[in-house]
C-alpha cells in the first residue's frame, strides 16, 4: 500500500489511469453492444425488394442516396442491374472502406440472401445486367479453355496480365489479380464493368465467350501447375530481372567476397 | 588448436624474409613492403592437408554422383509428373530433378576447385613490378627516321597529283558499303503512312469487324463504358500476313457520353459518342488498351504513355509524341459501323519522314 501511494504522484500515473479507463470502456462496450448483423428472413422471398430496400437504406444510402439516385459521394445505381450488386457486395468492395483511387476487395459482411435482396431492390430501379445462373458461367466443354485463352489475350491480358496476376494502372489504380476469384464474380465483372474496368456486354462479347474466358481464368490461376517452379508472381521480366539482379548477382558477389577475404591463415600465437 | 601444429615447421623469422622492410623513421611515405607471409594450417600440419585433400575429393565425387543422378532422372522420371515442392508450388518433377542435380554437379566442381586452391595450392605472394609501356628513345628515333626516309623516297610530298587522287579514291571506297545497305530491303515508300483502312472509300465503305465474334457491329452494340476491339472487313485471322496487317489496322472502340467528349473534332470523327482509336501506341508501337472507363484514360503498358480518349487521345503522361490517330466512322444503311477512309495521319511510332 505504501508502495502504491508512493507512486501516486509519478509523472506517468495520469497516463496509466487513462489507459485503464479506456480498456474498461472498450470491454464494457464489447460485452453489451448489440450484434450488428441483421438476420435475413429467408422465408419472405416475395418481400425481397422491401427487405433489400431496408438493407440498402442502412448500408448503401449514405453514398448512393435513399432511392439509389446517387450523390456527390457515389454514382447512381439506376440501371446497373442485379449483377453489379452481386459483384460489388459479394466481393466485399461495397460498402467501400474509404474513398480513393480504387476500392479494394475485402471480406464480405453480408449473407448471399441479403445480397440477393439488395440486388432485387437495385434491379427494380431500372433494367440492367442480371445476376448469371450457374450454367451460364460453368463450362463443361474442354475446348472452351483454348478458346477462352485466345479471348483472354485479346480482351483482358493487357490489364490483368497474361497469367491473370493483375497489374498497375494510372494514379494508384490497378487491375486486381484474378487468382481465387469466384467464376460468378469474373462473369459479373465482364457484364458490368466495375470501377474502371470497361464492360463487355453480350452484344460485343456473347455469353458463350464469357463462359470460355471464365473457364480459362479459373484453370490458369487455380489448377494449372507451373512446370518450372518459382513463378515470382508471373509478372514477367520486372520481377524476374529484379530477382536475378538482387538475389542472383548478390549471391555471386557474396561468394566472391567470401572466397577472397576468408583465407585459412594459421597464426603462430 | 595450436597444439596439433608442429612448431618446428613454423618459420622462425618469416617477418624479416627479404621484401618485408620496416618504414624508415621520419618518412611516412616509404614503401611499407609486403605484409609478412603467414603459413596456412595446411602448410604446417600434414593431417590438416590430408583432410583438405579428402574434402576436395569428396566434393568431386559427390559432383560425379549428381551427374549420374541427372542422367538417371532424365531416364527415369516421367515428364508429365507434377509434384508439390515447397516453396515452389506444383512443378514438374523432371524439371526440378534435372535442375537440382546439374546445379549440384556444377557447383561442387567449382567449390572443390576453390577449396583446393585455397588450402593446398601454393599461396606465396608474388609482386609484379609495373613497367612503362612506351619504347625507349633510341627505338622511337629509329622508327621516325625510317618513316621520313620512306616518305621522301616515295615522293609523296612532291607528286601532288598522285597524292590527291589517292586521297580521292580512299574517300570514295566507303560509298560501296553504303550502297550495300540497299540490300536491307526496298524503301518503305508510303507504307508507314497508310493502314488497311485505306481500301475504304465513301462509295465502298469497310465494316468494323468485332475481333471476338468476327461479325460487324451496330451502334447499339457498343454501350457507354464498354471496350471493343475491331479490325477491317476482309481481314481474317488465318491470313498469312494477318499479324503484319493487324499491327497497323487494330482499333479500340469506346463509347463516351457525348457531353463528356471535350474535343470537337474527335466528336465529329466518332458516331454518337462511339470513338474508334488506333490501338497502336505512338511511342514505339505497343498495343495499348488499358482503358479506364471512368477517367477515359488509355495506358500503354510498355512505357506508361497515357492518352485521354475523351480529349482526342491527347498525351497526358509519358514519352509518346503524338495523340492516338482516330478513324472516322459512320453507319451504313443497315446500321452497321463502317469506315469510309484511312486514318488522316500515320499510326504507330514516329519516323523521320513523318509529316508532323
Amino acid at each position: 500500500m505504501k508502495k502504491l501511494s508512493a507512486r501516486r504522484r509519478h509523472p506517468l500515473a495520469a497516463l496509466v489511469v487513462l489507459l485503464l479507463a479506456l480498456a474498461a470502456t472498450g470491454g464494457l462496450y464489447a460485452a453489451f453492444a448489440p450484434a450488428d448483423k441483421a438476420q435475413a428472413d429467408v422465408a419472405a422471398q416475395s418481400l425481397a425488394i422491401d427487405e433489400g430496400k431496408k438493407l440498402f437504406a442502412v448500408g448503401c444510402s449514405s453514398c448512393h442516396g435513399l432511392n439509389g439516385q446517387g450523390s456527390s459521394d457515389g454514382p447512381s445505381l439506376v440501371g446497373v442491374g442485379s449483377a453489379a450488386v452481386d459483384f460489388q457486395v459479394g466481393t466485399g468492395r461495397m460498402p467501400a472502406q474509404q474513398p480513393g483511387a480504387q476500392v479494394p476487395k475485402k471480406k464480405n459482411i453480408y449473407s448471399q440472401a441479403e445480397i440477393d435482396q439488395m440486388a432485387a431492390f437495385v434491379a427494380s430501379l431500372g433494367p440492367g445486367p442480371v445476376t448469371p445462373t450457374e450454367e451460364q458461367y460453368t463450362s463443361t466443354n474442354p475446348e472452351d479453355l483454348s478458346k477462352g485463352g485466345e479471348l483472354f489475350r485479346t480482351n483482358c491480358a493487357q490489364c490483368h496480365n497474361f497469367a491473370g496476376q493483375g497489374g498497375a494502372l494510372t494514379q494508384g489504380k490497378y487491375a486486381p489479380s484474378l487468382e481465387g476469384v469466384d467464376a460468378k464474380h469474373i462473369y459479373e465483372a465482364m457484364q458490368t464493368g466495375p470501377q474502371n474496368m470497361p464492360s463487355f456486354p453480350d452484344t460485343t462479347m456473347p455469353e458463350e465467350q464469357k463462359k470460355q474466358i471464365v473457364a480459362f481464368v479459373r484453370h490458369t490461376t487455380n489448377d494449372e501447375p507451373n512446370p518450372g517452379g518459382l513463378t515470382l508472381g508471373s509478372l514477367g521480366p520486372v520481377t524476374e530481372g529484379l530477382f536475378g539482379w538482387i538475389f542472383g548477382l548478390g549471391a555471386l558477389i557474396a561468394v566472391a567476397i567470401w572466397v577472397a577475404a576468408h583465407t585459412t591463415k594459421a597464426k603462430k600465437s | 588448436m595450436s597444439h596439433d601444429m608442429s612448431e618446428e615447421k613454423l618459420p622462425e623469422s618469416h617477418g624479416s624474409a627479404g621484401h618485408h622492410e620496416v618504414a624508415a623513421h621520419g618518412d611516412p611515405f616509404a614503401d611499407p613492403g609486403l605484409p609478412a607471409h603467414e603459413p596456412r594450417r595446411t602448410d604446417i600440419d600434414e593431417r590438416a592437408a590430408k583432410r583438405a585433400e579428402r574434402q576436395v575429393s569428396l566434393m568431386f565425387v559427390v559432383s560425379m554422383l549428381a551427374t549420374i543422378g541427372f542422367i538417371a532422372s532424365y531416364v527415369a522420371i516421367d515428364k508429365e509428373k507434377i509434384v508439390y515442392v515447397w516453396p515452389l508450388g506444383n512443378i514438374s518433377a523432371l524439371n526440378f530433378a534435372l535442375g537440382m542435380t546439374l546445379g549440384v554437379a556444377l557447383f561442387l566442381i567449382g567449390a572443390g576447385a576453390v577449396h583446393w586452391a585455397r588450402t593446398l595450392m601454393s599461396d606465396v605472394e608474388l609482386p609484379a613490378e609495373r613497367h612503362p609501356i612506351e619504347a625507349d628513345d633510341e627505338v622511337r628515333n629509329d622508327v621516325i627516321d625510317q618513316f621520313r626516309t620512306g616518305a621522301a623516297e616515295s615522293g609523296f610530298g612532291r607528286r601532288k597529283m598522285i597524292r590527291n587522287t589517292l586521297i580521292g579514291s580512299m574517300a570514295l571506297v566507303p560509298l560501296s558499303g553504303v550502297v550495300l545497305l540497299r540490300d536491307l530491303g526496298p524503301l518503305p515508300e508510303d507504307k508507314l503512312e497508310h493502314t488497311g483502312w485505306l481500301e475504304a472509300t465513301p462509295a465502298k465503305p469497310l465494316a468494323l469487324i468485332n475481333m471476338n465474334t468476327n461479325l460487324p457491329m451496330t451502334a447499339e452494340d457498343i454501350i457507354v463504358g464498354s471496350l471493343t476491339f475491331a479490325m477491317p472487313e476482309g481481314l481474317h485471322t488465318h491470313d498469312e500476313d494477318f499479324q503484319q496487317r493487324i499491327a497497323k489496322d487494330a482499333l479500340m472502340l469506346v463509347r463516351i457520353a457525348p457531353e463528356n467528349i471535350k474535343d470537337e473534332k474527335s466528336k465529329e470523327l466518332g458516331f454518337e459518342g462511339i470513338l474508334a482509336y488506333s490501338k497502336i501506341c505512338t511511342h514505339v508501337g505497343c498495343p495499348i488498351s488499358l482503358y479506364e472507363q471512368q477517367t477515359h484514360h488509355a495506358l500503354c503498358p510498355c512505357h506508361q504513355s497515357t492518352f485521354d480518349l475523351a480529349d482526342g487521345a491527347r498525351v497526358i503522361f509519358g514519352p509518346a509524341g503524338h495523340p492516338l490517330p482516330q478513324l472516322k466512322i459512320i453507319t451504313d444503311e443497315k446500321g452497321f459501323l463502317v469506315a469510309t477512309g484511312d486514318f488522316d495521319e500515320p499510326v504507330g511510332p514516329s519516323y523521320w519522314e513523318r509529316a508532323r
